[in-house]
């Protein structure tokens, strides 16, 4: 069987305790975050997405369904289900130069001696951590 | 909607030995049901009576709202795929083609063509030198090519290897986008059956101990643990239990989310909740 005909192609991580409709939701919008789809952009449909990754018909519209309620998405009977909206917007002009400064950054910190690990905790806390000094 | 099984107080008996008793199932139509179990259970004469090759000896079984293999026409509608993925060695691909042309009046052989030039098989070959896998498709393909409303599968993916038996799933997901059957599969293969099916059927010691939507299972099923207690949380029913000197660990089933203080609760897979059922009898009878 050859790979989805559309623009994007799912996965599934069996492993990661998301519930699989999920995974199909965010990886979506992971692709409009990162400018991947755009609105115009059809989905794989249905069948495709199963052909390819051996998963009930049902798992995919209730992903799709979300995507709609959503307003990311819309169904045209017969044709496909299309994207409509995009996250992206002017924000991804600014990913380029912000990559740059995390690669900047995670330069530093393993020149600094930390590892994978460590790099990944820090940056996960300081994430996580409520911003309180935006304000200046 | 009419279901797509409904049986009730269904029983069947071998000399003394009951293979399934008291069994009452509606599964709705437009499901792709996991039938599950340990060996012996009754899953494969659960299905041989939903397929009409047995008579029960209690209660009633109706498939599609009819009596199973009752006239022609519903034994159209029911496509069953038996163990072994059954083919006819000593036949070739395309005489096992023409035999279902021949058995079906619903035969689609645009359908079973096209299949067939997509797994590359020739209507020469012989069944007995395909792979297990290709014999596996084979079955699949007459079963789809009938066209049924209901298809029936014991153990299709049993003797495959994890190559094969991912394209046997793949094949049967885009055939059921397509063309809008309901499936009964049984496996033994729990994370196969999490993905691809959306009802569960558990049988254990020959009755029914579980069914209902995949969904609503994972939803309320809990492993929750904290410090040694015999009580479990109020509302909650007792799937499995452990316990060490200190700590309490169980598998509970409750419509509400677990949020008493001193219980840590978290969600379970499919799988984790078919082991627990599939622990429970065993225990009270042993207890």
């Amino acid at each position: 069987m050859n790979g989805v005909e559309g623009v994007i192609e799912f996965h599934l991580d069996s492993r990661s305790g998301v519930s699989p409709y999920l995974q199909l939701v965010q990886q979506v919008r992971q692709a409009l975050l990162l400018g991947v789809l755009e609105a115009g952009d059809r989905l794989p449909t249905v069948k495709e997405v199963v052909a390819q990754l051996a998963i009930n018909p049902n798992t995919v519209l209730k992903a799709y369904r979300e995507l709609e309620r959503d307003g990311l998405a819309s169904a045209k009977p017969g044709v496909g289900t299309f994207v409509t909206a995009t996250l992206a917007d002017e924000s991804l002009a600014a990913h380029g130069p912000l990559r740059e400064g995390l690669r900047a950054w995670l330069a530093a910190a393993r020149k600094a001696g930390l590892d994978e690990e460590s790099i990944e905790a820090l940056f996960l806390s300081t994430f996580r951590t409520p911003v309180t000094e935006e304000n200046e | 909607m009419t279901p797509v099984i409904a049986a009730k107080g269904l029983g069947m008996r071998y000399g003394r030995r009951w293979a399934l008793s008291d069994c009452d199932l509606e599964i709705p139509p437009g499901r792709v049901a996991g039938l599950v179990g340990p060996n012996g259970a009754g899953k494969t004469t659960l299905m041989n009576l939903m397929a009409g090759q047995l008579t029960p000896t209690t209660g009633t079984i109706e498939v599609l709202g009819s009596r199973p293999a009752d006239r022609p026409e519903q034994l159209a509608r029911v496509g069953f795929v038996a163990q072994e993925t059954p083919t006819y060695a000593g036949l070739t691909v395309g005489e096992h083609l023409r035999l279902g042309a021949k058995l079906n009046p619903r035969w689609d052989q645009a359908v079973a063509e096209e299949r067939l030039r997509r797994l590359g098989l020739d209507h020469g070959q012989r069944a007995g030198q395909l792979s297990g896998g290709q014999r596996a498709q084979l079955a699949l393909t007459l079963g789809i090519a009938k066209r049924p409303e209901l298809l029936i599968l014991d153990e299709p993916v049993a003797a495959l290897d994890p190559l094969a038996r991912r394209e046997f799933l793949q094949a049967l997901m885009e055939a059921v986008a397509e063309h809008a059957f309901s499936v009964v599969m049984s496996s033994h293969l729990l994370a196969d059956l999490e993905r691809v099916c959306d009802y569960l059927v558990l049988l254990v010691s020959s009755r029914l101990e579980v069914a209902g939507e995949v969904e609503e299972l994972l939803a309320t099923h809990w492993l929750i643990t904290g410090v040694r207690r015999e009580d479990p949380p109020e509302g909650a029913e007792v799937i499995s239990a452990s316990h060490t000197g200190r700590q309490s660990t169980l598998l509970v089933r409750s419509a509400t989310p677990i949020s008493e203080p001193g219980w840590l609760a978290s969600q379970v897979s499919l799988e984790d909740i078919v082991l627990a059922h599939m622990g429970r009898p065993a225990l009270e009878v042993a207890a």
